[in-house]
């Protein structure tokens, strides 16, 4: 503690060095945090699922729809105890730039399945009663400013045209990787204007016993394997790791990129320290001279290097928590329950530590060394 | 009694090829309550022997001997500390660290000593007090003039109570104002408070402060005059 004067007027000796330093640590490891933060959520997301509910869906791919009078078989299928369809519509609002998911739903079945939908009950009665009516997220209502009552015009892409819907209902998810950023409508109401020509793109299965899910799986597929359109049953979990897989090998990218990152930094926040070292050759040499022991002078530099790479890290990673944990960022609904979680923190902490030992330990090592003699001779 | 012995301390070092021979059996003593002047051409080894005097430089022979302590055999760790005790040092260029303040460059001895804070307070205010700048103890060096800086290294070379002040060229860049205000102040440690002194000078005004004076040439003690105490 009484060394710590020596420490902070050491570090504001170039303060505008050192402020750029901290800066870069900072940087550093909030662009680390963001990138694994990208990991984690979809890795959240990608756990997401009703233990108990299944996805099924065309053979061919998700965008080729299945014949309605499915449902009625797969809710005969033994283990199956509840069945709800949906079908995405891709309809834009306003000048698109603003994308969310919307979707055509059955109602009753739907909400049945998701209580993680948190909706107020007259809300829900309102939605399920009006054809027309639109139920959306939270934070879709908000980024719009639109409110209960108010009729939203969404502009087909997949079903051309104007659809117009009234929201009566906002839902709040009860699971932070659930997207708040979703509109969803009837089915009825998209099949009724597409003249009874709509197909569901994919079911949603309720299912008895989760352990049974891959006979149950078996059982529907087999039941549909020569029929018109061949099904691909899985488990919700599968059915959203699917989605993250078609990112491509996110995982190892932003991993690479963030060490990347943190590695360069080092490299900087390195030659700093070596840099503040160097010019400091001929007051080490006086230190040493009062009394001050190689072991110390090697911790005051270590210290130093720690000063900054915990000033830094929490910049950054606190910066990145903060923004992140409550500045409600989802990537526009693609990234649902986007945060920091305490385990990268745990990573970006030892990164700090890591990065502190790396950049210290040199000119730390050279202080320590340093042969006192031929440094006065060249004060001298 | 010899504070200080020089026992046939043998010095070389190597420049390129060449071995120098610094001391070739050397032998010296400096009293208790001493103030010794090292003069002699550049190159004699004055700065070399105080060098080994403070335990900084290690003879390649001999013994270095300081109240009692064999210097030369003590190990890299032991002489830190045994520094911190027993050697205050004052350099020509003053060599104050620029970031700190008049009082924490006085303290930076004391924090290797375990002091309080009010302790280590109460000590560097009276060193300031001795070298005449308590009015100066926030003053960082740049606001100091040549002497003032000075005087402060000197503060800061005896606020830890030490055995031994060792000086190189302390008014080597000194106007002659300053250097009489330094050489003053010396003089003052030296019959006040019995302090030690060994000083490396060229400048034969700052020798007649001194109460014995050595000659040097090409490691050799020539001549001595005046009385070791």
């Amino acid at each position: 503690m009484k060394y710590l004067p020596l420490v902070l007027a050491n570090l504001g000796r170039h303060k505008r060095r050192t402020v750029l330093t901290i800066v870069s640590v900072a940087l550093a490891l909030f662009l680390f945090a963001s990138l694994r933060s990208v990991v984690t959520t979809l890795d959240a997301s990608s756990r997401f699922g009703g233990a108990d509910r299944m996805i099924v869906q065309n053979a061919t791919g998700i965008v080729f729809p299945l014949p309605m009078s499915y449902a009625a078989r797969l809710q005969a299928t033994p283990g199956v105890t509840a069945v709800s369809w949906a079908n995405w519509f891709g309809g834009r609002y306003g000048d698109g730039k603003r994308f969310f998911a919307n979707f055509a739903v059955d109602p009753a079945s739907y909400l049945a399945m998701y209580p993680e939908f948190v909706i107020p009950e007259d809300q829900k009665q309102a939605f399920l009663r009006e054809r027309s009516a639109a139920l959306v997220g939270r934070r879709l209502l908000e980024v719009f400013g639109w409110r209960v009552g108010q009729d939203v015009t969404l502009q087909g892409t997949i079903f051309p045209g104007p659809w117009t819907f009234t929201i009566r209902a906002v839902y709040t998810p009860s699971d932070k990787v659930i997207s708040d950023d979703v509109l969803m409508f009837h089915y009825d109401y998209l099949d009724e204007r597409l003249d009874r020509r709509m197909s569901p793109g994919w079911y949603v299965l309720r299912i008895a016993d989760p352990a049974l899910a891959p006979q149950v799986a078996r059982r529907i597929d087999d039941e549909f394997r020569n029929s018109s359109s061949a099904t691909k049953t899985g488990t919700e979990q599968a059915f959203q790791a699917g989605f993250v897989t078609m990112w491509g090998n996110v995982r190892f990218l932003m991993n690479s990129i963030g060490m990347a990152v943190v590695f360069a930094i080092l490299l900087v926040t390195a030659n700093a320290m070596m840099m503040s070292a160097r010019e400091r050759t001929s007051e080490v040499a006086v230190l040493k001279t009062i009394g001050f022991t190689d072991r110390t002078l090697f911790l005051l530099v270590m210290v130093e290097a720690g000063c900054i790479a915990c000033a830094g890290a929490l910049l950054g990673l606190g910066g990145a928590k903060l923004l992140y944990g409550t500045g409600d960022f989802n990537f526009v609904g693609f990234l649902p329950g986007f945060d920091v979680t305490p385990g990268t923190l745990g990573i970006g902490a030892g990164l700090a530590l890591a990065l502190t030992v790396a950049s210290g330990v040199v000119p730390a090592m050279r202080a320590a060394r340093l042969p006192v003699v031929q440094a006065l001779r060249k004060v001298e | 009694m010899a504070l200080v012995e020089i026992r046939d301390v043998h010095k070389s070092f190597q420049r390129d090829t060449q071995t120098v021979e610094v001391y070739v059996g050397l032998d010296v003593d400096f009293e208790e309550g001493s103030f010794t002047a090292l003069m002699g051409p550049s190159g004699s080894g004055k700065s070399t022997l105080l060098n080994l005097i403070a335990g900084l430089d290690r003879p390649t022979s001999g013994a270095v001997r300081v109240a009692g302590a064999e210097v030369s055999a003590l190990n890299a760790a032991q002489l830190a500390v045994w520094r911190a005790r027993h050697i205050g040092f004052v350099f020509q260029s003053y060599n104050l660290l620029p970031v700190l303040t008049a009082y924490q460059n006085v303290e930076l001895p004391l924090l290797l000593v375990p002091l309080s804070k009010k302790e280590r307070r109460e000590r560097v205010t009276v060193a300031l007090g001795v070298v005449g700048l308590e009015d100066r103890m926030d003053h960082y060096p740049r606001q100091l003039s040549g002497g003032q800086e000075q005087r402060t290294a000197i503060a800061r070379a005896i606020v830890a109570d030490p055995t031994l002040i060792l000086l190189d060229e302390p008014t080597g860049q000194l106007d002659a104002k300053s250097s009489q205000e330094v050489l003053k102040l010396l003089r003052r440690l030296n019959d006040e408070f019995r302090k030690t002194i060994i000083i490396v000078t060229h400048d034969a005004h700052a020798a007649e402060q001194a109460t014995a004076v050595l000659h040097l040439e090409k490691g050799v003690l020539v001549e001595r005059q005046g009385t070791p105490a």
